[in-house]
């Protein structure tokens, strides 16, 4: 295996992770915040079929970009509008809008099914591009693509070093207590569960307008319940989400990688596709086991406690609970 | 009453409201539309028998997971549990050579202890792995679906090679009888409103009901009461389990007479709409299973009559479960309004 062949598979698990990484920490976004937006899968789909119609309709991929934005901005208000105004359960309300947003996805887009449209413009930096190695892998991508690497680090810095963004962790972790110090509680969970649900869109319209372009029958399929199981597989940490994202990427890439190979020319290409969904959902299974306690158990303790800060993370302790001022 | 069936009509009326304009906005006529859907469904005889044929496989996963609501869990596994029935059933389909009676009943046995096997994988997962019950069953699905595929693909390769249309069909006694030329199984029917039947009386009057709705009320609560919650909770899995793999085994018995890789056909995650609606009352579930079956049923007419997407059924059964979410939540919403302008804080809870 050579060298440039690494840096072109590195570059490619970047570019087709954006999606991904937009959606996870969309929602990483919204669960800090305390409230759980499940439609992701449906609501990619259908921001995903939105912008790549108006984009393909009027031209121009600007435009396309924010439909998809907006589409997702709206299905995370009727969430949010649903939990914190109606105080609705948040899962109940969230799958039966993953089961709408995928019908009505495939059902609006009918018209669009395998047509060519415009795509976000290739982009290479320059000078940084030039970089050997780093410069294909991060510095040759579309707007998109760097899009999705500058808000993995907004995302982290607003919630780990700023004022609003502890206000923001405040209201996921204890709401009372944010409240008490005088934060209107529902209103900034309105806030980053719309923010949250525009992220998502946007990763929607990374999927119709970049990694695959145009769009078909269940276009999106899985993408959404990958991204929900990679915040928590990240523990609702910006860096490790975009961690569990580009990891989900590699696997995906192994998967054709190794079908490639003739060794497994008798496996059906449809175990590599589905395979690194699988393998996604129990590598959360690992890591929250009980016996990754006992073996942390065996390390002296300061090491054991920073490898699980690294491993593990809590979630906020007000996620899923609507916030009721009395 | 009447009231109440006004109020009942709300959401209904909201639903079909959202796709009307949601039809106006691709330029068809909506009364065609909903036409064509009813009469795809309705017109005939076999239509109808149709639509029954479709409520059961509703019915019976719509119901299981009233079990698993009722304790307060999300079953998303029923997918890849209707998917093991099917396994499990197509195994003795193939390799044991009964006369038809004996052979359906096994056939439907191990239907019903394949997906309750799955299930309680599920329910595993979620006590000793802490892994959340939806994301269990997601992976669990993703497993069974590739399960298939590889079974379809290597051990179960049909003679002509032709994968993607299933295994060679079923030898004739492992095929379950229809109504004469109809395509509908009686007894499927009656195992799925037994089913029905059974759990209505387990969840009601019953002490394992008690139980389960105390942990799905307030876990905490009821453990402190004693209720043995790990016992209960994967119970309640393979129960739910048990009949959507007793659907499963009914699908490739009935249905397709072979074994097929989309097995399940989204009937897991659609039967999770219907317990959505019904919460946790299975007397509600074949109702809204044969809605939902109706709507299935009829749709593909909108390909054939107008060119429009079939997925339009799933928006408006979408659309009507969003819709009755949404009206309860405003109709309590109003209830602690109203309750506050009375001062009466104390109903602050409604």
């Amino acid at each position: 295996m050579d060298i440039g062949f690494v840096v072109l598979t590195l570059a490619s698990i970047i570019a087709s992770s954006s999606p991904v990484v937009l959606a996870s920490i969309g929602e990483t976004i919204s669960e800090k915040s305390g409230v759980i937006n499940l439609s992701l899968d449906g609501s990619i789909a259908l921001s995903a079929m939105a912008g790549f119609a108006v984009a393909c309709t009027t031209n121009h991929v600007l435009l396309g970009v924010l439909t998809a934005m907006a589409v997702g901005a709206l299905v995370a208000l009727i969430i949010a509008f649903a939990s914190i105004t109606l105080r609705q359960e948040q899962v109940a309300i969230g799958f039966v809008l993953t089961m709408l947003c995928t019908d009505l996805a495939d059902f609006l887009g009918r018209p669009f099914v395998r047509v060519p449209g415009p795509s976000v413009p290739h982009l290479p930096i320059p000078y940084l591009s030039g970089i050997p190695a780093l410069g294909s892998i991060f510095f040759n991508h579309d707007v998109l693509v760097y899009l999705s690497l500058l808000v993995i680090i907004a995302a982290w810095w607003w919630i780990e070093r700023t004022q609003p963004g502890l206000k923001m962790r405040g209201v996921g972790e204890r709401p009372e207590a944010a409240f008490a110090r005088g934060v209107h509680v529902n209103l900034t969970r309105y806030l980053y569960v719309v923010v949250g649900g525009a992220l998502v869109g946007l990763g929607g319209a990374a999927y119709s307008l970049s990694v695959k372009l145009g769009w078909s029958y269940r276009h999106t399929f899985g993408i959404g319940w990958i991204a929900l199981a990679i915040v928590i597989f990240g523990g609702w940490s910006p860096w490790r989400v975009a961690a569990g994202s580009y990891l989900f990427g590699l696997l995906r890439a192994l998967g054709s990688i190794l079908q490639r190979n003739p060794a497994f020319a008798v496996l059906p290409t449809q175990i590599f596709s589905s395979a690194p969904f699988a393998l996604m959902i129990f590598a959360l299974l690992l890591l929250n086991n009980e016996g990754i306690d006992r073996l942390l158990a065996l390390l002296p303790p300061s090491l054991a406690w920073r490898i699980d800060q690294v491993l593990r993370g809590r979630a906020p302790a007000g996620l899923g609970k609507p916030f009721i001022q009395d | 009453m009447l009231k109440k069936v006004l109020l009942g009509l709300i959401p209904i009326a909201g639903a079909l409201l959202f796709t009307t304009l949601i039809l106006v906005a691709v330029g068809a006529s909506p009364w065609r539309a909903y036409g064509n859907i009813l009469a795809g469904a309705f017109e005939s005889p076999e239509k109808i028998a149709d639509v029954v044929a479709a409520a059961v496989f509703l019915v019976l996963c719509g119901v299981g997971m009233c079990v698993t609501f009722t304790a307060g869990q999300w079953n998303v596994g029923v997918e890849g549990q209707i998917i093991l029935g099917a396994i499990f059933a197509t195994w003795v389909a193939r390799n044991v050579p009964w006369p038809q009676v004996p052979l359906l009943t096994l056939m439907m046995l191990a239907g019903m202890l394949g997906g309750a096997l799955w299930a309680a994988l599920a329910g595993l997962l979620k006590v000793y792995g802490k892994v959340h019950e939806i994301f269990g069953g997601l992976g669990l699905n993703y497993a069974a679906q590739g399960l298939a595929i590889w079974l379809i693909f290597n051990p179960w390769k049909p003679a002509d090679g032709a994968t993607m249309s299933g295994t060679d069909p079923f030898p004739e006694p492992a095929w379950m009888p229809t109504l004469g030329h109809l395509r509908v199984a009686p007894l499927a029917v009656i195992l799925a409103l037994v089913a029905t039947v059974v759990i209505y009386f387990m969840l009601r009057g019953t002490r394992w009901g008690l139980e389960l709705k105390a942990m799905g009320k307030n876990p905490r609560a009821a453990f402190v009461m004693g209720v043995p919650s790990t016992p209960r909770l994967l119970a309640a899995f393979a129960v739910c389990g048990m009949l959507a793999g007793l659907s499963g085994a009914i699908r490739c018995s009935a249905r397709y007479g072979r074994m097929i890789p989309d097995i399940a056909g989204g009937q897991g995650y659609l039967s999770l709409l219907v317990a959505l609606l019904a919460v946790s009352r299975p007397q509600w579930v074949p109702w809204i299973a044969f809605f939902f079956a109706a709507v299935g049923v009829g749709s593909p007419r909108l390909e054939l009559n107008m060119q429009l997407d079939s997925t339009l059924g799933g928006v408006l059964r979408a659309s009507v479960v969003l819709a009755v979410l949404l009206t309860n939540g405003a109709r309590m919403l109003l209830a602690r309004r109203r309750a506050r302008l009375r001062g009466n804080l104390s109903a602050e809870e409604v």
